[in-house]
């Protein structure tokens, strides 16, 4: 991996992210014009002949920007997630929604909210619920699908499989203790949907998100060569079982931060890298970095789908990703088992 | 200088022992051939040399070093491992799979320095793999891949290899092919070798001694010639042998006398 190559492939990408932002502010029930939005942002330092509404400023900052951003970080969270549980699992099935990691991060977070811990001022500490269930959802998968320190493609499934429907159960059970209007929010909020948020609670998942991104790319060697398995790998002097644990913590943090704000959006994690790998090859030191920027992309452009489809009325961005993610799950497991199963 | 001592060694698996009480020397620069019937320890003892799998006593100590006071990468810039089987889950090509014999030696972020690029090339022109280098691994013959999984290890600029059955899925050229490298590297780049083989024509024709394990311990040990006489192969693997020495080229032939 040459440092210019590295450098031109995130370059391209990150100009993709700035384009598929301004679509994102601008594309809505109401059309913001680019030179609008040039101006709203850059009017009071720039002389701008374009004049804009005060409507439209509100629209864009104040409901279209935390949004836009909000889907642009949890896409990044979720497809980081996903190269990372891939890479440890050498398993390009994996991702948190199949693993069922994303459901333990929404387990933690209901239990946040029911517990009346994460309500008021402790709506900062929501990611730190969704953090720790994702972790027991992570460590619990991985305990029942390891055999001799490996991960057939088929228990990884199946425990994922397992895992999941226990969490979801175990919300049923929590949400039947819900108000009528409470239960409503909990099933918009399990579909994985995006809405309006704080500039807090921005802060807060980009804050996990950074903690992610810089452990696991810490790893990135180590992550290269666990694709030829643990054994081969400790001979090249890595610590697989350290490598491991980073990993699942930092995977966690992300989707558990992820899930808090926009809950289980499905297979974000699944597709993205699978994707950067198609495009990039499977080298971690770029998979990593792209599928941050990929991810970011893929998920403002499923927001913009989501809220503008069938407008004014909106669909759960997890509505999106799954109708997307579904078929392409079967197209992998079809075409790709042979290759991944051990 | 020795480039490996290994004193009273035993070790565990959960499901009992394999090793029981394991001594024995390699010269540095020889060709050290461990043969066996099946479970006498011989691939354990490989993963413990390369500090895998850490011994429940006994020593061994690596160029003078105690391995066990050693990083697994300090090991990893000493003993490279040929395993019996390599696979990876993910498309990278020849080159990418070679390159990672690096890592020992790499730092940061690992992005590639002149002289990372120059151990992967000399590697590849070594072991003949350069025309496959934008090859994936399941693309390549038997022999390819093997020669290809060599380079990766020779990449990490070892003083001591290590090879566990590498000839065993081969055809008759390419074995003859994966051990004339062997003898060539042995040659060239004053290489230790140690290697563990079922093919025992194999293992007397390439190395310059032989250990014979059974059941955890040293049977026997000496030059091929003192290893391979029917009363000791009979004793360790319980069939009848037929040795003889082939006249032209004075390399021991065993066959089991069926």
């Amino acid at each position: 991996m040459t440092p210019t190559r590295l450098l031109t492939v995130m370059g391209i990408l990150t100009a993709g992210l700035v384009g598929s932002i301004v679509l994102a502010l601008s594309v809505g029930t109401v059309q913001v014009g680019l030179g609008e939005i040039v101006g709203i942002f850059f009017g009071k330092l720039l002389p701008n002949p374009v004049s804009w509404t005060e409507t439209h400023e509100t629209i864009v900052l104040s409901l279209r920007l935390p949004r836009t951003l909000l889907a642009g970080i949890v896409g990044s969270a979720l497809a980081l997630a996903g190269a990372g549980f891939q890479a440890i699992s050498r398993n390009p099935l994996a991702d948190p929604y199949v693993l069922g990691v994303s459901s333990g991060a929404a387990f933690g977070v209901v239990l946040g909210v029911l517990t009346g811990l994460g309500a008021g001022a402790g709506i900062l500490f929501l990611p730190l619920f969704g953090f720790v269930g994702a972790l027991v959802a992570a460590v619990v998968v991985y305990g029942i699908a390891s055999i001799d320190g490996r991960l057939p493609v088929h228990t990884l499934l199946l425990a994922g499989v397992v895992v999941s429907l226990f969490f979801s159960s175990a919300i049923m059970l929590a949400s039947a203790l819900m108000q009528a209007e409470e239960l409503q929010g909990v099933v918009f909020y399990l579909m994985g949907n995006l809405r309006v948020v704080s500039y807090p609670t921005i802060g807060i998942v980009v804050g996990c998100l950074l903690i992610g991104t810089a452990l696991i790319y810490a790893q990135v060697l180590p992550l290269n060569l666990l694709s030829a398995g643990e054994e081969a790998a400790a001979q090249l002097g890595v610590e697989p079982e350290r490598v491991k644990r980073i990993i699942f913590v930092a995977c966690s943090l992300v989707t558990g931060a992820a899930v808090s704000a926009s809950g289980s959006i499905a297979f974000v994690g699944l597709m993205v890298p699978h994707a950067v790998r198609l495009c990039l090859g499977p080298d971690n030191r770029v998979v990593i970095p792209a599928s941050l920027l990929a991810g970011a992309i893929f998920l403002i452009l499923a927001d913009i789908v989501a809220r503008t489809v069938v407008a004014p009325t909106e669909i759960p961005v997890g509505a999106i990703t799954a109708f997307l993610g579904a078929p392409f799950f079967a197209y992998l497991l079809r075409s790709r088992y042979r290759s991944v199963s051990p | 200088m020795k480039a490996v001592e290994v004193h009273d060694l035993y070790f565990s698996y959960r499901n009992g022992r394999v090793l029981n009480g394991i001594s024995l020397t390699v010269e540095a620069g020889e060709v050290l051939g461990i043969i066996g019937p099946n479970s006498a320890g011989k691939t354990t003892l490989l993963r413990l040399l390369s500090r895998v799998l850490i011994g429940e006593a006994g020593t061994i100590s690596l160029y003078g070093r105690d391995l066990n006071a050693l990083t697994k990468r300090e090991v990893a810039r000493t003993v490279a491992v040929v395993p019996q089987e390599f696979q990876v889950a993910f498309p990278f090509t020849v080159e990418q799979v070679v390159a990672m014999g690096r890592y020992p030696h790499a730092r940061g972020i690992g992005l590639e320095t002149a002289e990372d690029r120059r151990a992967t090339e000399h590697a590849m022109d070594e072991t003949v793999t350069a025309h496959l280098a934008a090859k994936y691994l399941d693309q390549l013959s038997s022999g390819e891949k093997q020669r290809v999984v060599i380079a990766r290890a020779l990449a990490q600029q070892p003083q001591l290899l290590l090879l566990d059955e590498p000839t065993t899925h081969l055809d008759l050229s390419h074995q003859v092919e994966i051990l004339g490298l062997l003898k060539r590297l042995q040659a060239e780049r004053g290489l230790t070798i140690i290697l563990v083989s079922h093919d025992l024509n194999a293992a007397a024709a390439v190395s310059d001694r032989l250990v014979l394990l059974k059941e955890g311990t040293v049977l026997t040990a000496g030059l091929p010639e003192e290893v391979m006489q029917p009363e000791i192969i009979e004793k360790a693997y319980g069939c009848a042998v037929w040795i003889d020495t082939d006249p032209e080229t004075g390399k021991i032939r065993i066959l089991p006398r069926l």
